[in-house]
């Protein structure tokens, strides 16, 4: 039982900061996508850290690579920014484009640099198990990753971000009626920067999140699963509210953790229903729920349209 | 002794590619005076207010803000000047609260964090000081249009503005609330505020302001103090001509039924009871028969219901003697139904296409636009659009290729008013045909429907203008709360009684 709480919490820290960066950024108005690929690049910023100083350790560590993370992240971010709010470009492809981009990316730098060290290693995997202790402690037979503390200290500071702070309000605004957030002196270019920003860097935590607590050996050419989307699924089964994403994150971490651990419950493994049921159990669960309630849910009215100073 | 001027816009010239929106156009604003603009649709008058927002920069003249000459380059420095504005279209977010809208941009903080309680006692005490009737913590979505204006207006207050500018504030207001309006201004210009009030209606200028500036064809026409003018010769400086504010038409020759609803019961989409409830009536070519009606008693659904964009719950529909109840709606377009929507954006027109292909979307797959192969005739869709736009006077800045979504309001409409007569259908659907129009537009439109009705059409007429309703109908029909409760000659019928009908005050039985 404490692996499946475990796992749960892992899959949730990682589904809570992903799906808070897209709540941030569709606050502000732009839809963003390219969450799979931003998790990812900003995995790798941080799995570069751990291989480049293998000296450093303990929190020093923690602390370097959640900082590489946080940076891969938001620099990645700035092509969404640059195009959709500079260039006005439909947000759904330059989202796609992100995500595949952000793999390949990752794929072909890791592989390249590791053929370089040694000529016959041509897979794409940086980090050791060795390496990820620096992220955990065990509580019993629990193992708390820090960045499940992460999450939820994020948590807090979107809600507070978002509701208690004039940032927000300003943000928020810019996502509902940017035409009335610029009549009252507000510039909703820099808004929307900010907004798609902060997305970069919860998306990176996200991906740093993702590579330290959900998988053992983890090559960049398998991207994050979809992990991304979901987080997209969680945001939107939380209403755009940071609070009830919190929520959706534990149930969809619940689901996706019986996937892994239901062997070891003798309940389910009884059964006798094949593994891939297990394992498309938060995908099915998404596509059920989300067709229940994407439509009460209500988006940010602006978001996904670029904004035009002129349009009424 | 003469007040001194607040604001003063000195021969203001701004041009755009092909027009001159601005020429020379001069308007002076006293402080302490209700000001109106006066002009037609398409006038320059919200060119003028863009100039002075700092929105666009005029190539000649000055800006003059208690006498010494300003810059404006963007709205903030506007705001800094103490400009503010209501605009025609609410700059509300519509899921924030009241207060945080009245906030937002000017928040109260203290390193970043919202320090709402000082707010909402300035704005409490506000909206006590001029009698601005608003809950802080309503969420805009939820409250009246009246007080969603409001809402604006304490934004103004809010800031400190002293000039304040309200663009066509009454054109999305109910009579008792744009009499509160009216009030609320007068309230506020005798507090010091100095009020400039862009508008086409003329009862209300001639009720509320001091002095009024006419615009025409972009140029400046002239500054009149309306105690010493007429309705009659406001209109004549706006449009240029004397006006006919009642369009003369012979009485009614009613023949044939065109359309036979029986029984009609339509859901409402907002609220779970019927919007229209059993609802029988009959229109006849050569009459022009008009729902009348405060907003929201089902009409809206009552339309949706006879041309087909909503399904009905019960009852029947005839068209010249077909059954139409189930028909697709482009089967009821091409058995002689024509449409003028209420909601011009929603229903009439799409806003990112042409004027010219707007102008054909019901007609483009007839022989005449479209080769058989199935290709669009480009030159005959254009030949056609520019038939329409000189017979019916549509203005816009590039002809038939202009986007429907940058033409003024006004025009839209005479965009589609043109379309759907043109079209010569049997029934002629007009919902609020000239909501927003100016005096010139709605004498032209309501010509156009008498003579739709002399060329032995039926029209049916939905409108929430009693003025409209009186002029323009040979019988009235009566709407309240989804049902018809009475029918009335406008011949032998007055306002009041009408009123009594519309507010639930009065019914009598009614047989189609």
């Amino acid at each position: 039982m404490i692996t499946l709480l475990n796992y749960t919490l892992a899959f949730a820290a990682i589904l809570m900061l992903v799906a808070l960066g897209g709540c941030v950024s569709e606050h502000s108005g732009v839809i963003n996508l390219g969450l799979e690929g931003i998790m990812v690049i900003g995995a790798l910023g941080g799995a570069l850290v751990m291989k480049l100083m293998p000296t450093v350790g303990g929190f020093g560590l923690f602390f370097l690579v959640l900082l590489a993370a946080v940076f891969f992240g938001m620099i990645y971010s700035t092509l969404l920014a640059f195009a959709c709010i500079n260039l006005k470009a439909d947000q759904t492809i330059v989202g796609t484009a992100l995500n595949m981009l952000g793999t390949a990316l990752a794929t072909v730098f890791v592989k390249s640099m590791n053929l370089k060290e040694s000529a016959g290693n041509n897979t794409s995997s940086v980090i050791k198990y060795e390496n990820k202790k620096a992220f955990f402690t065990n509580i019993g037979n629990f193992e708390l990753n820090w960045f499940m503390i992460v999450a939820l200290v994020m948590l807090i500071v979107v809600f507070v971000l978002l509701y208690k702070t004039k940032f927000g309000l300003r943000l928020r605004a810019c996502g509902e009626h940017p035409q009335a957030a610029a009549s009252v002196g507000i510039s909703v270019f820099k808004m929307r920067w900010a907004g798609v920003l902060l997305s970069g860097l919860l998306g990176g935590l996200g991906g740093i999140t993702y590579i330290t607590t959900g998988v053992s050996e983890w090559k960049f050419e398998e991207g994050v699963f979809g992990f991304g989307f979901l987080s997209l699924a969680v945001m939107i089964f939380g209403a755009w509210d940071p609070i009830r994403i919190g929520g959706a994150a534990i149930l969809f971490g619940f689901f996706r953790a019986i996937g892994r651990v239901y062997p070891g419950i003798a309940f389910l493994r009884n059964l006798n229903i094949p593994p891939a049921v297990y394992n498309m159990l938060p995908y099915i669960v998404c596509l059920i729920v989300l067709a229940f309630t994407s439509k009460k849910s209500r988006a940010p009215k602006a978001e996904g349209i670029p904004y035009d100073k002129g349009m009424r | 002794m003469e007040k001194p001027y607040a604001i003063e816009m000195l021969n203001i010239t701004k041009r755009f590619p092909g027009i001159i929106a601005n020429d020379n156009i001069t308007l002076q604003l006293r402080k302490g005076e209700i000001h109106a603009l006066l002009g037609e649709n398409g006038a320059g008058k919200s060119t003028l207010m863009s100039v002075l927002f700092g929105l666009y920069q005029p190539e000649e003249g000055v800006i003059k803000k208690d006498g010494q000459v300003v810059k404006i380059n963007d709205p903030n420095d506007a705001n800094r000047l103490g400009i503010g504005m209501v605009h025609q279209h609410f700059k509300l977010v519509e899921c924030f609260s009241v207060l945080d809208n009245i906030i937002l941009g000017v928040e109260p903080n203290k390193a970043g964090f919202l320090q709402k309680d000082e707010a909402r006692k300035k704005v409490v005490s506000l909206s006590e000081k001029y009698g601005l009737q608003v809950d802080p913590d309503a969420i805009i979505e939820d409250i009246s249009v009246g007080m969603q204006q409001r809402t604006e207006i304490l934004k103004m207050l809010y800031r400190e503005n002293e000039i304040l500018i309200f663009d066509e504030p009454t054109a999305v207001l109910t009579p008792q609330e744009i009499e509160e309006l009216m009030q609320i201004m007068k309230g506020l210009a005798k507090e010091g505020k100095s009020i400039l009030f862009i508008s086409h209606k003329l009862n209300e200028i001639m009720e509320v302001a001091d002095r009024c500036s006419v615009l025409r064809k972009g140029k400046y026409i002239g500054t009149v103090d309306i105690a010493n003018t007429t309705k009659e010769e406001l209109s004549r400086m706006m449009v240029g001509r004397d006006v006919e504010f009642v369009v003369p038409k012979d009485p009614a020759n009613p023949k044939d039924v065109v359309l036979d609803v029986q029984g009609m019961t339509v859901a409402s989409k907002l609220h779970h009871n019927n919007a229209v409830k059993n609802v029988s009536f009959k229109v006849r070519r050569g009459e022009i028969v008009c729902i009348a009606g405060i907003d929201g008693n089902g009409q809206t659904e009552l339309v949706y219901g006879i041309s087909g964009l909503e399904p009905l719950k019960g009852g029947k529909i005839e068209l010249l003697g077909h059954d139409i109840t189930k028909a697709p709606i482009r089967k009821r377009l091409l058995q002689g139904m024509g449409h003028i929507p209420e909601d011009r954006h929603k229903h009439g027109l799409v806003l990112d296409y042409s004027l010219e292909n707007n102008m054909v979307l019901q007609r483009y797959f007839e022989p005449e636009f479209t080769t058989k192969a199935g290709f669009l005739r480009k030159d005959n869709i254009r030949k056609y659009a520019e038939g329409l736009i000189e017979k019916f006077d549509v203005r816009s800045g590039q002809g038939p290729i202009t986007p429907a979504r940058a033409m003024s309001g006004g025009n839209q409409q005479k965009a589609i008013v043109a379309r759907e007569i043109d079209r010569r259908p049997e029934l002629l659907i007009a919902v609020q045909p000239t909501r927003g129009l100016d005096v010139g537009a709605i004498e032209f439109i309501h010509k156009q429907i008498v003579n739709h009705r002399d060329s032995g059409h039926a029209v049916l007429l939905v409108s929430l203008e009693l003025e409209e309703v009186m002029s323009l109908s040979d019988r009235i029909l009566v709407m309240y709360e989804g049902e018809i409760v009475g029918e009335l000659d406008p011949k032998k019928t007055t306002v009041e009684e009408l009123g009594l009908y519309m507010a639930g005050a009065k019914r009598t039985e009614v047989k189609a």
